[in-house]
């Protein structure tokens, strides 16, 4: 009997390529009489185009074509052709070169086609522009007044019971504060690309960066009036995206529009710089209000967030429901306001709303504690909640409090002196600090495809997307173990718009909704496989019921009864048949899971060493405790963990989009000065995947692990610098300027 | 700045790299530089653009076996010496020790930095400079990982190197 | 990119009539800062010679027994070469402070003495900038200047030379070696780099045309009691915000000799030998470290986002002066 490969530590399956440089990315792709784009961004962040001059341009060697706003050919003309699968409800997406108005800095206004890339990069150089400059709004912290409601919101907000001013009485500790962070750029690190191989008969084949082929090759069938059929996108592999690659970036419509036009094959990259051009992180404002009795109990929460969007979408995001859904709290009253500015609409980023409000509330709770003179631990536990308190309705599963015990174990929290700046190491002041991850757990529609072949091999397919995810991976395991196949003898293929259908993946919901259809396709499979195993006349299965019959070694078996057994292939062969296939579309159980709440938790610990001096920080120790119900595969789930706690890191204490209102540009937009943490910024760090079993959240019982990783992380690295310093600083990232 | 006059005739050369053992013709402009000449005109896209800017090490290729950006080169500085990138470095059929430590230890997520990490590592193993764990934190942040794998690519090299103090 | 051709010079002469063949034409030699200038357009040559195989490539004795850093070897063949770890520790640690092993392999000596600022606003040329685009105006100024200039700056230009190898330089004083094609001359490493004034524009003290062909080190290097601290918004592979060359001759509990140069905080490496001079024939303790950080910072001028600056060199100074003397 072989190993049951799912909860095992099977190495990517993909990694020979990745190691070798064999996998190819979105532009990495070559086709005979390719052409290269280069795209000119506008240098200002409002006003007009008043007179773009190519002529200079176009007399450049290997110059072929420059599209602007002046001759772009006839697109879709409604709004709504433009609204991809990840597009805010409520506004107007971006439409490339769509008028002459400039909505924000880096838009691109021209796109130079040139023979080479160098050809084209320096034709864009010649391309001149004139603006006529009008009145930007770019300055977060000064428009906080400026605020509305979003028109319509992902995430509607709840609240419930009094408000926190009528229930926080003299007698009770109450805590008011402020929270802020700046823009954040995603920044994978493969730049978007976008590579079209136009075919005679008029349709295209497109290797996208994208999390979702089927977004995009919907997006440009619409925008492009072209029939679905015509297009086919690929992202077989991508390089990191986080978010980035949720909805169609431009240089996608750049590369198939000038494909289209001149019917050869194009390639478009965006530049560094241009990655800085879109999406990102809101910048979002936090107040919260807590009051709890003496005893540590909460009795009121308050939250209100003010995030930046842009002029055209309302982008919303779930940042203040995390206050009513982490602690037991009877009253919480929410908000959340946006600020539009004159930049592009904010994107998903690695844990959406999550990274953002959750930072705000684990610092409060932390500073909550001080006011209570009780350990940020023991206050989370006095407060935990058992049930979810909007619907009143028990979680599918919940081992938040072994993430504390094992978590907080492993860290030795017990031996935490409490009092600020009370640990030392040499010089460098030493600091704890702990908080709460939470991330809701959604699961969402998949189909998915099997196909066994005469050779024993199995194909397992559906055009999801593995950007680092793991996805190859556990698809593998899945369907090796549901088929009792050994891994190596199955194939999973991802991102190809001729797979099996597939939502964007995201908002770890990937993982779980994948499986769960594999695991529908696989039990599709093994039903015809009995099916046929029946047919013939002395059958052996006749009057096997499908739960009877096990699937182990290439095998079926008669459970319980080993040696009545058929080898799968033989199935095939008797049936004279080279491939047998199963599909599956896998929907969610509504009226299951709508009676529980579910969510991923995790308790984070970190350590800290501070030169109090210099200012300078520097996490020295981390231990996450993740509940993510079943763990499919612990070696790259322990990666999306790190990959998460570097990204809190990051947040914490290095990354700033810098916006200077002088000119509504972000300043910083490489990556030698938008810091990301390197090598020597992340220590050893623990993860520990304390047992939930869920039975609710999909048939998988797996949680994601995507954003888990990154939610509280900011805030445990921040209460351990309050730890360290006595020092509470309430702006991210935390620069050594903040605390001299 | 606005632009200069241009000088003279721009036309390309025809030059020879050594890439990986084997001698590669090709015709270039003098402003190609060494990254794009591999990913372009060679279909080398194993070393990755990352930045462009040499901020990131995604490019890293061995010139006479010392880790530099290929982003920051020029193609017709390179001939006569021995260029080496990651398709000079195993196959997966014929995987490096270090390309199979990486594997072992998932030090890379969404593979696009693993390359240029692989390249980065080989350099510094044979700079024989490193004596801790630390060291090799220090000396592999040339190269960054957006999906945070950091310290799996430490144990990976460490696989590799063995002695390791912390 | 823009366009340009392309020489590789042989020797010497070689390279002075390549040069000459433009009034925009560069030479070229690790390529890591002007290529990376080239690609944003900043720098925009219409002609480069390739120096890479002029004889300037030795690290060798000079007469005086100091040592002469060859302008072609990189950052680091000099950090890690055996002479230079031994008798200059001091510059082996700056060194290895800046950049990447990547970058260090293939970056000059000559080349790091003339890598340009890290301005954002010098960087992006859809933003003002009188070293780039003389007359322009400062988007610093009155922009984000959290990483400029505290020191020497004027109503030009408060940007900063990002180099840390040349703080180094600066405290040890060096001289760099230079040829052209009015002949050879030796500049002190104080006088080659300039404060901006009203010509940001030049960097240097260079004239047209010259090349640097070596920087000879003093015979005595400061190797028993120095340290370089570079303090910067990550652990590496960042531009500091702040660091600190410093170096100390102790003789019968006494400053001898000291040096004290500053980076990331001006135009040039930033040395005030007011400052040291004071501490000379001093006994090595807290108190007069701290006067002397005072006596530096006495005439820094923050703009707002670099205002910390002030705080942390004073602090930096005192901290690295205390490290070289328990070193």
């Amino acid at each position: 009997m072989q190993d049951n490969p799912i909860g095992k530590p099977l190495s990517r399956v993909d990694g020979p390529l990745k190691v070798t440089g064999e996998a190819k990315y979105a532009a990495e792709y070559h086709f005979p009489g390719m052409v290269y784009g280069y795209i000119v961004s506008s240098k200002i962040a409002k006003g007009k185009i008043q007179f773009i001059d190519t002529a200079k341009a176009m007399e450049a060697e290997g110059v072929i074509a420059i599209y602007s706003h002046e001759n772009v050919p006839k697109l879709a003309r409604l709004d709504l052709s433009y609204k991809d699968h990840d597009a805010p409800l409520s506004g107007k997406p971006f439409r490339p070169f769509y008028t002459d108005k400039i909505l924000f800095s880096q838009q691109p206004v021209a796109l130079v086609i040139a023979e080479t890339f160098e050809q084209a990069r320096y034709a864009a150089s010649l391309v001149q522009i004139r603006y006529l400059v009008a009145k930007h709004t770019t300055n977060f912290e000064e428009n906080l007044g400026n605020s509305h409601k979003p028109s319509l919101n992902r995430f509607p907000i709840k609240s419930r019971g009094k408000k926190a001013d009528k229930i926080i009485s003299e007698g009770d500790v109450r805590l008011d504060t402020e929270y802020l962070h700046m823009y954040e750029h995603h920044n994978p690190m493969e730049m978007h690309a976008t590579t079209v191989q136009y075919h005679d008969d008029g349709s295209l084949t497109v290797y996208d960066k994208t999390q979702g082929v089927l977004n995009s090759r919907n997006y440009l069938a619409d925008v492009f009036k072209l029939s679905k059929k015509k297009i086919r996108v690929l992202s077989p592999f991508v390089g990191g995206a986080f978010g980035s690659g949720l909805r169609p970036q431009y240089q996608a419509f750049m590369a198939v529009m000038a494909a289209l036009q001149l019917k050869r094959p194009v390639k478009v990259s965006l530049t560094r710089q241009q990655m800085f051009s879109f999406g990102h992180r809101p910048a979002t404002h936090q107040r919260l209000t807590l009051g709890a009795s003496p005893n540590a109990q909460l009795k009121a929460i308050k939250h209100v967030a003010i995030a930046e969007t842009s002029q055209l979408e309302d982008y919303t995001e779930n940042v203040v429901n995390w206050s009513g859904t982490l602690y037991q709290c009877n009253n919480v009253e929410t908000n959340y306001r946006l600020v539009p500015l004159d930049i592009y609409t904010p994107l998903d980023m690695r844990a959406p709303g999550g990274a953002t409000g959750v930072h705000a509330l684990e610092c409060a709770m932390d500073e909550l504690a001080y006011k209570l003179n009780i350990d940020p631990l023991e206050l989370r536990l006095i407060n935990y909640a058992e049930r979810f308190q909007d619907g009143d309705i028990p979680f599918s599963s919940k081992e938040l409090k072994e993430c504390y015990r094992q978590g907080a174990e492993k860290f030795g929290w017990s031996r935490r002196n409490p009092e600020p700046r009370s640990m030392k190491d040499d010089n460098q002041l030493v600091g704890w600090g702990m908080a709460t991850g939470i991330w809701e757990a959604f699961h969402v529609p998949v189909r998915a495809h099997v196909k066994l072949s005469i050779d024993g091999k199995l194909s397992v397919s559906t055009a999801t997307s593995d950007f680092g995810t793991g996805t190859y991976t556990i698809m593998t395991q899945t369907a090796a173990q549901l088929m009792g196949l050994p891994v190596t003898d199955v194939e999973a293929k991802l991102g190809d718009t001729n797979l099996a259908w597939a939502p964007l993946s995201g908002g770890s919901f990937t993982a779980g909704s994948v499986t769960s259809a594999i695991k529908a396709a696989c039990d599709g499979l093994k039903k015809k496989l009995l099916k046929l195993a029946k047919k013939a006349s002395n059958s052996p299965f006749k009057k096997l019921k499908p739960e009877q019959a096990e699937f182990n070694d290439g095998y079926m078996y008669v459970t319980g009864n080993p040696e009545i057994r058929i080898k799968l292939t033989d199935i095939l062969q008797s049936e004279k048949t080279n491939t047998l296939e199963a599909k599956a579309f896998s929907l969610p159980n509504v009226l299951k899971q709508r009676k529980y709440a579910r969510y991923t938790h995790s308790a984070v610990f970190v350590e800290v060493k501070v030169d109090e001096d210099l200012g300078t920080v520097h996490v020295s120790r981390v231990v996450s405790a993740v509940a993510a119900g079943k763990i499919l595969n612990p070696k790259t789930a322990h990666s999306q963990i790190i990959g998460g706690l570097v990204w809190g890191i990051g947040m914490a204490l290095h990354e700033d989009s810098v916006m200077d209102n002088q000119f509504g540009r972000f300043v910083n937009h490489n990556l030698a000065e938008y810091h990301i943490p390197v090598n020597a910024d992340i220590p050893e760090m623990d993860v520990i995947f304390v047992n939930e079993h869920d039975d609710i959240v999909n048939p998988m019982g797996v949680k994601g692990l995507g954003e888990i990783g990154v939610v509280g992380t900011a805030a445990a690295v921040a209460n351990a610098i309050f730890h360290a310093t006595g020092k509470r600083v309430k702006k991210l990232p935390i620069t050594l300027d903040t605390l001299l | 700045m606005e632009q200069a006059t241009l000088l003279g005739t721009h036309e390309s050369t025809a030059i020879k790299l050594s890439i990986n053992g084997k001698d590669h013709s090709l015709n270039v402009e003098p402003w190609v530089v060494l990254l794009d000449a591999l990913r372009e005109y060679l279909s080398l896209t194993g070393t990755k653009k990352g930045c462009d800017h040499g901020q990131c090490g995604a490019c890293t290729v061995l010139i006479n076996g010392k880790r530099i950006n290929s982003c920051l080169t020029l193609a017709v500085m390179h001939e006569g010496d021995e260029i080496t990138t990651i398709e000079g470095i195993g196959s997966s059929d014929n995987l490096h020790p270090l390309q199979q430590a990486f594997i072992d230890h998932d030090a890379f997520q969404c593979g696009y930095c693993t390359p240029g990490q692989i390249c980065s590592a080989i350099g510094l193993l044979s700079e024989n400079k490193v004596k801790t764990t630390a060291d090799i934190r220090e000396l592999m942040s040339g190269n960054l990982c957006r999906c945070g794998a950091y310290q799996n690519i430490v144990a990976a090299i460490k696989q590799v190197k063995g002695n390791i103090a912390e | 990119m823009n366009r340009f051709t392309f020489n590789k010079a042989g020797n010497i002469a070689d390279a002075f009539s390549s040069q000459q063949q433009s009034d925009f034409s560069k030479f070229i030699a690790g390529g890591t800062n002007l290529l990376d200038l080239m690609k944003e357009n900043v720098e925009r040559p219409d002609h480069l010679t390739d120096i890479n195989a002029l004889p300037f490539q030795e690290i060798g004795m000079n007469e005086d027994g100091g040592l002469r850093l060859g302008a072609l070897v990189t950052n680091a063949d000099t950090a890690y070469h055996p002479e230079v770890e031994k008798r200059y520790p001091l510059i082996s640690h700056a060194i290895l402070a800046g950049a990447s092993p990547q970058l260090r392999n293939k970056a000059t000596n000559g080349g790091n003495l003339l890598q340009r600022t890290r301005c954002y606003y010098f960087y992006d040329t859809a933003l003002p900038c009188n070293k780039r685009k003389p007359g322009s105006g400062c988007g610093a100024l009155q922009g984000f200047n959290r990483i400029h200039a505290i020191f020497g700056t004027s109503d030009h230009c408060i940007a900063t030379h990002p180099s840390d190898f040349c703080v180094a330089l600066a405290a040890l004083g060096a001289r760099v070696n230079v040829t052209g094609p009015s002949g050879e001359r030796t500049i002190e490493f104080e006088d080659f780099h300039r404060l901006p004034e009203d010509t940001p524009e030049k960097d240097t003290n260079l004239h047209p045309g010259e090349l640097v062909t070596s920087i000879d080190l003093p015979e005595y290097g400061f190797h028993e009691n120095y340290k370089y601290l570079k303090i910067r918004d990550r652990a590496s592979y960042a531009f500091a915000l702040v660091s600190v060359a410093a170096g100390l001759k102790i003789n019968d509990g006494k400053i001898e000799d000291v040096r004290i140069a500053l980076g990331g905080v001006a135009h040039k490496p930033w040395r005030n030998k007011e400052a040291e001079n004071m501490l000379k024939g001093t006994t090595p303790e807290k108190s007069a470290f701290e006067q002397a950080a005072d006596l530096i910072l006495k005439d820094a001028r923050g703009f707002g986002h670099n205002d910390f600056k002030i705080i942390l060199a004073k602090r930096a100074i005192v901290k690295t002066l205390s490290e070289a003397l328990n070193s």
